[in-house]
């Protein structure tokens, strides 16, 4: 099990360390964060003072190393925007963002879910058409587009909601929705798919032959086995929906991680912007594994090789 | 050996007349007749899709819903086809069990073994907690599972082939039913574990006192445990006779080319007869006696006349479904000019 551990540990840190650096290099290479930041009327004494404070006028492998170190010191540098530290700038969003994130997750799995199993069920029925067709609608359409499509509907021609901003709940409900409805479809068709699998397996018929109800027979044997597939569409749904707070919080002027990083992005706020992406990565992989950690739980076929290799 | 079918005083706790099922409107089943009495070893025996395990899985009512069946189950007289789905759920593990073939797959992977054979105790005795993990105990032992305490906390992939196979009969025991249909039992297990396992479920039955259906393409497994064999084609039984009387005056062709395919491990090194062609698809039967694109003594009237096995209830007993072989007790073997 610790093998298991430290392995999933130094995978875990060289993702990190890919995406930080991919991340500090495309930042360089695509622009100079100082005539982005400063305006071009800025005389040259001043914009070289600025480089020079900034470290900007090193070498970009100095630059590298010196942010690595920094880094490992617990040191991610500070906004240029505000000059404070940009771990700071990025904490304060982050609850803001998880009010999004986490209602959405949980809209993702208590509509994908039930509608998957009750369209593997209801099998060829009109149920499952109807299922799978608004499955299909539901992630064919970008969130952009939903999300303004809402907003023409729930917001402009029916002023029940308001189109965007933070605060109350009625605020939420636009962007969770929109958030989430992408999520739900996908895991509505693998939930299907998962559970029609499970359904045509020999144990399923045993568990029909010993004289066990059919609900019975969905809930304590056909579900334990299609939760698998199901979880491991959940965790790359994390990193999905991630993506899509950007998007959404876009439209919807929601003051969150998404937004910051746009604008960030555009002033070319470097220590941020690198800030958030260590975020992201650290969430994805914090996701990722917890989702090993309950494959463990959901199966012990799995549970088996970790024990093998650890010894114990 | 005692012919329990043929007894009086033991009337047939399953009867199964004119079962017919179809997919689709292909006939899989084209009209199985069958008793079973109280504690007598049955053998079932035929190629794949002849509609062995359909019998079973159509009896209580295992089969998906585009299943069309038709004709009579009767357990104790009561039928069985169509009945309300409670009645079913206590028939099923509880009077008729099943065990199937490849065990590993049939377990639940993501539940103990022991838990499986609990609730099988659960649905069909009502026990629960300390009571229910001792019988479960018993069972493992009567089944012959080494460290039983240990075995009820593994999972299916912890325990071997032979094992599992183990733990699906104590499962099917758990009901304590008085019927054990072994739908090919040991087919998917090693030759040497097979022979265990056959062992057990006569030991078993010997035990208990429940009659023992076997399900099997292999004449030799049947001809060792059982009393009575039938033989299917194509959806129909096409001869059923005592199994010493089948071994040594098969009087179907296709129970003789069946016979002629077995090895034998006395006599002579030859090589084994075949029976030409391949079993017809369900939907491509031809007129007649199905067989008879295959059977090298077919005559004109076999494309002819539709061919049914004899009724003959339990005076009959050794039947065959052959215009050229009809078999009665009187004229064993017709020879035909």
């Amino acid at each position: 099990m610790l093998h298991f551990i430290l392995i999933r540990l130094a995978r875990a840190l060289l993702t990190i360390l890919i995406m930080v650096t991919f991340a500090f290099v495309v930042l360089r290479v695509s622009g100079d964060p100082v005539l982005a930041l400063l305006s071009p009327e800025t005389p040259a004494s001043v914009v070289e003072a600025f480089r020079q404070s900034w470290g900007l006028d090193q070498p970009l492998w100095v630059q590298y190393l010196r942010y690595l170190l920094a880094i490992v010191h617990g040191d991610l540098g500070q906004s240029m925007r505000d000059g404070r530290a940009a771990v700071v700038v990025v904490a304060e969003r982050i609850p803001i963002t998880l009010l999004l994130t986490v209602p959405a997750l949980i809209l993702n799995i208590a509509i994908g879910i039930p509608a998957g199993i009750l369209a593997a069920l209801k099998r060829d029925s009109f149920v499952d058409r109807a299922v799978m067709t608004s499955a299909i609608a539901g992630f064919t359409v970008p969130s952009f587009v939903l999300g303004l499509l809402l907003v023409l509907v729930f917001a402009v021609e029916l002023p029940w909601l308001p189109s965007g901003g933070a605060g109350s709940i009625q605020q939420m409900i636009l962007p969770v929705v929109t958030l989430g409805v992408g999520g739900a479809a996908v895991l509505a068709r693998f939930t299907r798919s998962a559970m029609l699998e499970v359904l045509g397996e020999a144990y399923i018929r045993t568990g029909s032959a010993k004289g066990v109800a059919w609900r019975r027979v969905i809930s304590g044997h056909a579900l334990p086995n299609a939760a698998i597939p199901i979880l491991t569409i959940i965790g790359f749904m994390i990193g999905n929906l991630i993506a899509g707070t950007v998007l959404v919080e876009s439209v919807f002027s929601w003051p969150g991680l998404g937004s910051l990083l746009v604008v960030s992005v555009m002033s070319r706020d470097l220590a941020v912007v690198q800030c958030i992406l260590l975020f992201v990565a650290a969430a994805m992989i914090i996701a990722n594994v917890l989702v090993d950690l309950l494959y463990g739980v959901l199966d012990p076929r799995l549970r088996g090789t970790g024990r093998a290799s650890g010894g114990a | 050996m005692t012919f329990h079918a043929f007894n009086p005083s033991n009337p047939p706790i399953v009867e199964i007349s004119d079962l017919r099922v179809a997919f689709d409107a292909t006939p899989v089943l084209r009209g199985i007749d069958l008793t079973i009495a109280r504690g007598e070893a049955v053998g079932m025996v035929g190629e794949s899709g002849c509609g062995k395990s359909v019998t079973w899985l159509a009896a209580l009512g295992l089969l998906p819903k585009r299943a069309s069946i038709s004709g009579s189950v009767r357990l104790d007289g009561e039928e069985l086809l169509h009945a309300p789905r409670r009645h079913l759920e206590q028939v099923r593990g509880g009077r008729i069990a099943m065990v199937f073939q490849d065990p590993v797959s049939a377990l639940n992977p993501v539940h103990k073994v022991g838990d499986q054979v609990i609730e099988a105790l659960r649905l069909h005795r009502g026990l629960k907690g300390a009571a229910a993990r001792f019988e479960a105990l018993h069972l493992f032992d009567q089944v012959g599972i080494p460290d039983s305490a240990r075995r009820l906390g593994a999972y299916p992939h912890e325990l071997s082939g032979g094992q599992n196979q183990r733990v699906m009969i104590a499962m099917a025991l758990a009901g304590q039913p008085d019927v054990l249909i072994a739908d090919e039992p040991t087919t998917a297990l090693d030759v040497t574990i097979q022979a265990q396992i056959l062992d057990l479920l006569q030991q078993v039955r010997r035990d208990t006192g429940m009659a023992l259906v076997l399900i099997s393409h292999d004449l030799g497994v049947i001809g060792e445990v059982c009393d009575r064999a039938l033989v299917l084609y194509a959806g129909q039984v096409v001869e059923e006779a005592p199994v010493d009387l089948l071994f040594s005056r098969p009087s179907h062709p296709y129970t003789s080319g069946l016979l002629a395919a077995l090895p034998r491990i006395d006599g002579p090194r030859k090589t084994l007869a075949t029976i030409p062609g391949i079993v017809p698809h369900p939907s491509e039967l031809a007129f007649g006696c199905a067989f008879a694109p295959r059977c090298h003594q077919r005559a004109l009237i076999c494309s002819t006349t539709e061919v049914r096995l004899p009724v003959g209830g339990q005076q009959l007993r050794h039947r065959s479904a052959c215009l050229l072989h009809g078999s009665t007790p009187a004229r064993p073997e017709v020879a035909l000019a």
